[in-house]
């Protein structure tokens, strides 16, 4: 693993210098920006039993439909497309490498732009005279949600563009796989009566377990629930190893 | 394992009954060949021939079906890792990131390629300087014009100072002047690296190359200097003159000198009586002196010009291609 670090500051570089790292960035903190004002509005309006952060993360489906895909459409279709992933191979790199340096760099750069999320509630703190606005509790269950999540979703991501040069299809085929992780198993559970049956009892404890929505609920409640982790961090973990999977197949069979 | 020190006994490149299939398709078939340590060596072949599949299993991005390939003593199978640090590659059409600098592209290159940082500054300014790239190092690669693409390329392929070089049409889509100035910098590798290059460019590889293979439908079909290509697959030799003077008894004087020697082409007589003959023969030996001596005897005859003409390598690939390909049909 000796060039992990060279290829994550590579690729880290090579992210601030694209224009889609720039366009995900303006569209989420507008976006959530727009989100917070409206939230705020709302607050001041009604009386609510929640707390505004926890209402905010239960947004986080929107921006990450599109942010995901935008910043790892390139991550290896863009290679693909130039050739340059065969000179790469050339050199005494290997493909987990490869994969877990284009991941780090994704993954820290859909941190580092929820992270500047955190300045709506530094906002929200410095100029609102309730403390109650500002639960500690959801907020922090809130970004490791985020955090656990961003896991497997950018892994998500970076899987699918190993497996096209195109660009587009790349991003075309993770926001489809992230909105079915996202919103499949509840759909699934509130549309087929078939999922009610006992027989399928397994198939239904399956997919409870896969409610997305389900574990934010649980971090923003304080509760830290293994089953969600291991969810997330085992999704993540063979996501990218369907990436090398991918490579290979690709150097072996080209 | 434990890679082997180099010896320098070792060749640098050593192929053996390499196969490689796809989908049924035979791309090399049982192909053989060594190179030496600092030689230079051309790769020829039609399109598809094999010639970059052959490249690109030896530089461990694709595997053999079977077969055996050593880079500098290293199985390229068992230790592929070791062997790409002793390789520098140049794929087809030179891939390169578009939006990256000339110096930051090298210097990610040389990390990659596990030259220390305290090394890396010094070897990147004269690599720059050995390609004559300092004048654009800040550049954005995608904007650079394919001369200085295709040195930045040669430059990623020397940086780490690779016993083996492979570069795969290096010169492809270059004009005159470029491709006078890559030839030069493959020419100053002799000797210090073993370099590989494929190319189309027949006079390219015969005036860069100390040896020539030629690949056709994934065969060796022929190896050696252009030289010995020459005797081996066309024999004999061709001589052009100019000369006036009577017809009668001129192929009884030139089978006089040489039994084999005959008129294959006589253009039409100029203005001045000369007129421009080709004479061919089986015989290697150099009939130039005993042709001019013969021809200006007397007879009427006069001669104002006498050439052997050297085949170009067209003519040895042509043959060497063609043979191949008659000796495939006739097995079939």
């Amino acid at each position: 693993m000796k060039h992990f670090l060279t290829i994550l500051g590579h690729e880290i570089r090579m992210l601030l210098v694209t224009a889609s790292t720039y366009v995900a960035a303006v569209l989420f903190l507008a976006l959530m920006g727009a989100i917070f004002t409206g939230l705020l509005e709302s607050y001041t309006t009604t009386a609510q039993e929640t707390p505004p952060s926890a209402v905010f993360f239960q947004l986080f489906w929107v921006p990450v439909f599109f942010m995901v895909p935008l910043l790892t459409m390139r991550c290896f279709a863009e290679e693909r497309r130039l050739g340059t992933l065969e000179t790469l191979f050339a050199a005494p790199v290997s493909a987990t490498e490869v994969v877990l340096g284009k991941f780090g760099a994704a993954y820290l750069l859909y941190l580092s732009l929820w992270g500047a999320t955190g300045g709506f509630f530094w906002i929200l703190r410095h100029y609102a005279s309730d403390p109650r606005l500002l639960d500690p509790g959801p907020l922090v269950g809130g970004y490791v949600f985020i955090a656990l999540s961003g896991l497997l979703f950018v892994a998500l991501g970076v899987w699918m563009s190993s497996l096209t040069r195109n660009q587009g299809v790349a991003a075309l085929l993770t926001f489809v796989l992230v909105v079915l992780v996202v919103w499949g198993p509840a759909v699934a559970l509130d549309n087929f009566a078939v999922l009610r049956l006992d027989s399928m009892r397994p198939l239904r404890e399956a997919l409870d377990y896969a409610q997305v929505f389900r574990h934010l609920d649980d971090f923003t409640r304080g509760v830290a629930d293994m089953r969600a982790l291991l969810f997330h961090l085992s999704g993540a973990s063979l996501a990218l190893i369907f990436t090398v999977f991918s490579l290979e197949a690709k150097r072996l069979h080209t | 394992m434990p890679a082997q020190p180099d010896n320098s006994a070792v060749p640098a490149i050593e192929v053996r009954d390499l196969v490689k299939t796809y989908g049924g398709i035979t791309a090399v078939s049982r192909v053989n060949f060594a190179v030496a340590r600092g030689e230079i060596v051309g790769f020829l072949g039609p399109n598809g021939a094999g010639k970059s599949t052959t490249m690109r299993i030896l530089t461990g991005c694709m595997p053999a079906t079977s077969g055996y390939a050593a880079v500098c003593g290293l199985s390229v199978a068992a230790q592929s890792e070791e062997v790409k640090r002793r390789i520098g590659y140049m794929p087809e059409n030179n891939p390169l990131p578009e939006d990256m600098r000339v110096s930051e592209y090298l210097h990610y290159r040389g990390r990659l390629k596990e030259i220390s940082r305290k090394k890396l500054g010094p070897r990147l300014d004269e690599v720059l300087e050995r390609c004559d790239l300092k004048r654009v190092r800040h550049r954005i690669i995608g904007t650079l014009s394919k001369g200085y693409r295709q040195r930045v390329g040669i430059a990623e392929c020397i940086l780490a100072e690779p016993p083996v070089i492979i570069m795969d049409e290096p010169t492809i889509g270059l004009d005159p002047r470029q491709i006078l100035i890559v030839r030069d910098l493959i020419a100053s590798l002799r000797g210090r690296m073993a370099v590989v290059i494929s190319s189309h460019i027949l006079p390219e590889i015969e005036m860069t190359c100390d040896r020539v293979l030629i690949i056709n439908q994934g065969r060796i079909v022929a190896q050696g200097t252009p030289d010995q290509l020459r005797r081996d697959l066309l024999g004999g030799a061709r001589y052009e003159l100019e000369l006036a003077g009577p017809d009668a008894g001129l192929a009884t004087l030139l089978a006089g000198i040489e039994p084999t020697l005959k008129i294959s082409a006589a253009h039409a007589p100029g203005d001045d009586g000369f007129r421009r003959l080709t004479l061919t023969t089986t015989s290697t030996t150099e009939l130039g002196e005993p042709l001019w001596r013969a021809l200006t005897a007397g007879g009427g005859r006069r001669l104002r010009g006498l050439t052997r003409i050297r085949p170009s390598l067209e003519e040895v690939f042509l043959a060497a291609t063609g043979q191949n390909w008659d000796a495939e049909r006739k097995a079939s």
